[in-house]
């Protein structure tokens, strides 16, 4: 025992826990500037946010401590067990939580409250680190790519429940781990580009979106074929029967809009490529008419899912942020002030418990979810973007972590965490300063709340225990 | 270590990346764009502007003519409102919901942030119970304001009214915010800035809750609240009342000054409406009425009516001639029924002949004075009638006769006095002479005045030979002089001595037995001059004209009182500038069978009036107000 002590305190990486513990001093400095209202309150006050905050602190380390005694092998062995643990613990939430906020996301014991989401995100990173080195596993066969999914997919339906919207889109980043762990780049890009497609259906004119894609199709197939003049031909056809179909439209009155005759101009010419392709036994055509039809056909299901399927609230929100509707008032409060907030602070901020949009409560959930607001306000541009760079420094030095280990179950836990916590970061910043809409997750390691304080120190300092043992022989 | 670890430069990639779109974004709003440092002030500073009383006013003998009431505003600040009860508002400020929905929506467009006003002038009552209630509706506030009440409704014209800033006032003079409240007429505009007295400003700092924490930064950014100065103005409240009060039946004008001072001592127009027409909520329904009365009540006659002065301006022709040296005291011209030259002929009434001077004023004979113009347009001094026309207009501009005088009062117009060129121009150089012009004489014709200055002429005369600017400023508090230009005396190119011809043919016009055409206004135991006048009007009867002053010797008033369409002179206007006097020099009226008589109308006006859908006739021949 004594050999092995020895071995972990030896092997481990006490820069990261000395980061960890920047971050966690900072946070609570700027929670405590939050919720500071009288000078008289000392700092272990327990009915202020900041004098829980430092119980929770204090909790994490000792927790901490207890995950690093623990040998790395349970991680391993009890993996799927935690797992299923959860996944009963989520379904129990549903039937005995509390409601908070309209979210029945809360086990309240004792004076406490716990939130069982934010304990998902480490333990589904065992698991699919667990399943992913399992024997035989092959991330290319489609039924173990199913398997992953389903671990990856099972906590955020349930999450998706109570409801909490934010905690459940987080696990989309898990996606990351797989494309690291060989998760085919095609697939990746194809996936990316649907995001971007996404965006650009909300933001422009269909009509304009269709006409890109047929052009970007085209373009496709020049460069793919090597011919310039075969897809100036195809283009050439399309335009002219466009045209045709327009002027038909126009002359007789007959009321299409511009995106229905762009369709209906598609379905000769997709048939006519169609055929040709069949006769010439080149394929490409068809292919990259396939991926611009599959296109198409995504932006008008984005088109209805806005309109129809996502509520008036949320819709606004999405538009809020992609600065197509203006609302000071509502929705757009919340970032609006966070913006004033932050930008009031300057180049060197307002000074430590200077804040004035902070100290008045003009930012809304300012001890968490909009905790750098306060960093802004008070500590200036300085400020943030030391935090901004700590968070950087801390992220890189995972990845330079995960890539030393031996051990693929290791690896693949380490870029879960790494993972969630970019999630978390690039979300949670983002909203703050008007990039991105608003969505409700914590800055890890800053915000308010034993929770995620707890779920992220157990990601954290899981992935210490493993890398302190990266030495030991392969399992 | 495996076969994809080349993947983790597209993570370290990604990773800076993001950091960097932050750290530019964040430099972007931190440092380069200064507006959010003004939101975050914005966001915690309030603002409270303190309104200062409006300066009073008091008239001549200190009596108190206009003060001030308190009036409650409900201002409401959108973007603080949480959802209330609709109907208990509705209840409580006794409108309908509709009309609170309105009033927000309104107040929404207008801005989310910025108060505004959502009730204007709600009643004490209600007010305070709204204020009681306040905890129920946050992002209201009532507002203190205070709204003019006047102690007897007169002088409307000279006073003015308060109304709200319109644009053009917003958008040139940033001390007004919009809904500020501004002296738009009258008294109340030309001494705006001293009544209004200085907006003070309270910064609180507040939280998200708009709730008042403390004064910002102890005070610093205050700014202590200076109460309007105290206005003194010239009228005589009561003897106003009475002007008001006599004219009630009639269309015209009265208006008597302090020779000696060119202080205003009333300023009477008819018809008139009472002040209180005006303040506040009353100013939105009642101003259109007003406005479309047929009889013009919101006119000021006294500054903006140009009357033919007919037969008073005899006296001026008088003093012109006698100044002229073309005629003198013992000049005597016989009339019999009229004046005669050729087919020309203008009437005159029967009366003893030949007349010297101070006799044809007493009788006022047109044909002296027709004499008298013909006198000194042929002068030889001159070469021709234009010249000769010239000089005599140069007499009656040293009389105040042809320009507005400058009253305060900001819609003075002017008289007319045709200049020679407007002759040569009709008739033709060299093709007119007294003849053509010789309704000039009796004081018809092109020649107009306005009522104050026929006032400021008889001062003129009054004080043997000069005048000051009429003017309605007595004192004003905590400055130490008015404006010099009310007190300088401007000399008429008359030579005093001259006057007094014409004062004792004003005095023989009351006072002098037979002949005489104003018996009626004599008073027992003083000596007023004067001279009536009646102005042929082609509309209808002829207006009634009376000038006067008293006592003959050291006057105290000036007066000039012009009645349309009642006739001769004599008739209406003299009894009405007697009664006046009377009033003022001795405080009461005696001869109160007179005064019945005057305010009993027995002739109708030309125009259709006293409907019943206008309030503006304001009295009751008590001078009770409805």
């Amino acid at each position: 025992m004594m050999v092995r002590r020895n071995n972990i305190f030896a092997n481990l990486d006490w820069i990261s826990i000395l980061m960890w513990l920047v971050m966690l001093t900072f946070g609570w400095m700027n929670i405590y500037s939050a919720n500071i209202m009288e000078a008289d309150s000392g700092i272990f006050d327990l009915s202020q946010r900041f004098g829980k905050q430092l119980l929770w602190i204090g909790a994490s380390i000792l927790f901490a401590v207890l995950l690093l005694v623990l040998d790395a092998k349970f991680y391993t062995y009890f993996a799927y067990f935690l797992y299923a643990v959860l996944i009963v613990v989520l379904i129990g939430v549903l039937v005995f939580g509390k409601e908070i906020n309209g979210a029945k996301s809360w086990f309240v014991i004792g004076g406490f409250q716990l939130q069982p989401s934010e304990f998902a995100k480490p333990i589904t990173a065992l698991a699919l680190a667990n399943l992913l080195t399992s024997h035989n596993y092959n991330l290319r066969k489609f039924w173990h790519l199913l398997q992953a999914g389903a671990i990856i997919i099972s906590p955020p339906m349930l999450i998706l429940l109570q409801p909490d919207l934010g905690s459940a889109l987080v696990y989309f980043a898990f996606i990351f781990v797989l494309f690291r762990e060989g998760f085919s780049a095609h697939t990746m890009l194809m996936l990316a580009a649907l995001g971007f497609l996404f965006f650009a259906t909300l933001i422009m004119d269909k009509v304009l979106l269709l006409l890109i894609l047929v052009i970007a199709g085209t373009l496709i197939y020049m460069i793919v074929s090597r011919s310039f003049k075969k897809g100036a031909i195809n283009l050439a056809w399309t335009a002219g029967l466009f045209g045709a179909l327009f002027g038909i439209n126009y002359l007789f009155d007959l009321g299409f809009s511009l995106f229905i005759l762009g369709l209906v101009t598609l379905v000769p010419i997709s048939i006519g490529l169609t055929i040709k392709g069949f006769k010439v036994k080149d394929y490409t055509n068809m292919k990259i008419l396939a991926g611009v039809i599959i296109a198409i056909a995504f932006t008008i299901a984005v088109n209805y899912a806005m309109n129809n399927i996502l509520k008036p609230h949320q819709q606004h929100r999405i538009y809020v942020t992609l600065g197509l509707e203006d609302d000071p008032q509502g929705v757009g409060y919340n970032v609006n002030q966070s913006k004033i907030a932050i930008g009031s602070g300057g180049f060197s901020g307002k000074g430590y418990l200077n804040g004035t949009q902070t100290k008045l409560h003009f930012v809304p959930e300012q001890s968490t979810d909009f905790i750098f607001c306060t960093v802004g306000e008070e500590w200036g541009f300085l400020g943030t973007t030391f935090v901004i760079l700590l968070y950087i420094g801390f992220l890189l030095r995972m990845i330079m972590m995960a890539e030393r280990q031996r051990s693929s179950f290791s690896r693949i836990f380490g870029y879960g965490f790494i993972s969630i916590l970019f999630i978390h970061i690039l979300i949670n910043i983002g909203m703050t300063i008007g990039l991105l809409p608003v969505i409700g997750i914590p800055l890890p390691f800053f915000s308010y709340g034993g929770s995620s304080l707890w779920a992220f120190t157990m990601f954290l300092f899981i992935f210490l225990r493993l890398d302190a043992s990266r030495l030991e022989l392969l399992r | 270590m495996n076969q994809f670890t080349d993947r983790r430069y597209i993570f370290t990639v990604a990773i800076i990346l993001v950091g960097l779109v932050f750290i530019i974004r964040l430099f972007q709003i931190q440092v380069l764009d200064k507006s959010y440092e003004q939101y975050a002030l914005s966001n915690a500073q309030s603002a409270r502007v303190i309104y200062p009383a409006r300066g009073l006013i008091f008239d001549r003998n200190g009596e108190i003519m206009v003060f001030n009431q308190a009036a409650y505003d409900i201002i409401v600040t959108p973007r603080l409102l949480e959802p209330f009860d609709t109907t208990e508002l509705s209840r409580i400020l006794e409108i309908t919901r509709e009309g609170v929905k309105e009033r927000l929506h309104t107040a929404r467009t207008y801005s989310i942030r910025v108060p505004s006003v959502f009730m204007k002038q709600v009643n004490y009552e209600n007010a305070a119970l709204l204020q009681e209630k306040m905890y129920q509706y946050p992002g209201f506030y009532v507002q203190t304001r205070t709204l003019r009440k006047y102690t007897r409704p007169i002088a409307s014209h000279a006073l003015g009214y308060v109304g709200e800033v319109d644009q053009k006032i917003l958008d040139n003079d940033p001390y007004y915010q919009l809904g500020d409240y501004i002296g738009v007429s009258g008294v109340e505009k030309a001494y705006e800035s001293q009544l209004r007295g200085q907006k003070g400003k309270n910064v609180f700092l507040k939280d998200v809750h708009n709730q008042t924490i403390e004064s910002y930064q102890g005070g610093r950014l205050d700014v202590p609240v200076e109460v309007g100065n105290n206005l003194t103005v010239t009228l005589d409240a009561e003897l106003q009342e009475y002007g008001e009060k006599l004219m009630a039946p009639y269309v015209g004008s009265i208006v008597a000054l302090e020779p000696s001072t060119g202080e205003v001592l009333t300023l009477v127009s008819a018809p008139s409406y009472a002040p209180d027409l005006l303040v506040g909520r009353n100013l939105r329904t009642q101003f259109g009425n007003l406005a479309s009365d047929t009889l013009n009540p919101l006119f000021n006659r006294a500054l903006m009516a140009q009357y033919p002065p007919g037969s008073t301006f005899k006296t001026i022709m008088a003093l012109i001639g006698l100044q002229e040296k073309v005629i003198s005291v013992s000049t005597e011209h016989s009339c019999f029924y009229g004046f005669y030259v050729g087919n020309i002929h203008t009437a005159c009434h029967l009366h003893d002949t030949p007349l010297n001077l101070i006799e044809a004023i007493q009788n006022s004979c047109n044909t002296y004075f027709i004499n008298v113009l013909k006198s000194i347009l042929t002068d030889v001094k001159f070469n021709n009638t234009a010249n000769a026309y010239d000089n005599w207009r140069r007499h009656l501009l040293s009389l105040g006769c042809t320009t507005p005088l400058g009253i305060e009062l900001t819609n003075e117009l002017n008289g007319n006095i045709p200049e020679s060129g407007y002759y040569n121009r009709i008739y033709g150089e060299e093709h007119w002479n007294y003849l053509t012009i010789r309704s000039l004489a009796i004081g018809q014709g092109e020649l107009l005045v306005t009522p104050i200055q026929m006032a400021n002429m008889t001062a003129a005369i009054a004080n043997r030979g000069y005048y000051i600017t009429p003017h309605l400023v007595k004192a004003i508090e905590e400055v130490d002089a008015i404006d010099p230009s009310y007190t300088e005396k401007h000399i008429t190119s008359i030579d005093s001595a001259n006057y007094e011809p014409v004062v004792e043919g004003m005095d023989l016009v009351i006072n002098g037995g037979a002949g005489s055409t104003a018996r009626n206004a004599k008073i027992q135991g003083i000596t007023v001059c004067g001279k009536t006048g009646t102005a042929e009007n082609p509309h209808g009867n002829d207006h009634s004209i009376f000038i006067a002053f008293a006592p003959k010797e050291n006057p105290q008033i000036a007066i000039a009182v012009y009645v349309e369409n009642q006739g001769f002179g004599t008739t209406y206007a003299a009894p009405i500038a007697s009664l006046m006097i009377e009033k003022y020099l001795t405080g009461e009226v005696k001869r109160t069978w007179y005064e019945n008589w005057v305010m009993q109308l027995t002739q109708p006006v030309v125009n259709t009036r006293r409907s019943d859908t206008t309030q503006a006739v304001n009295t009751t021949n008590d001078g009770t107000q409805e």
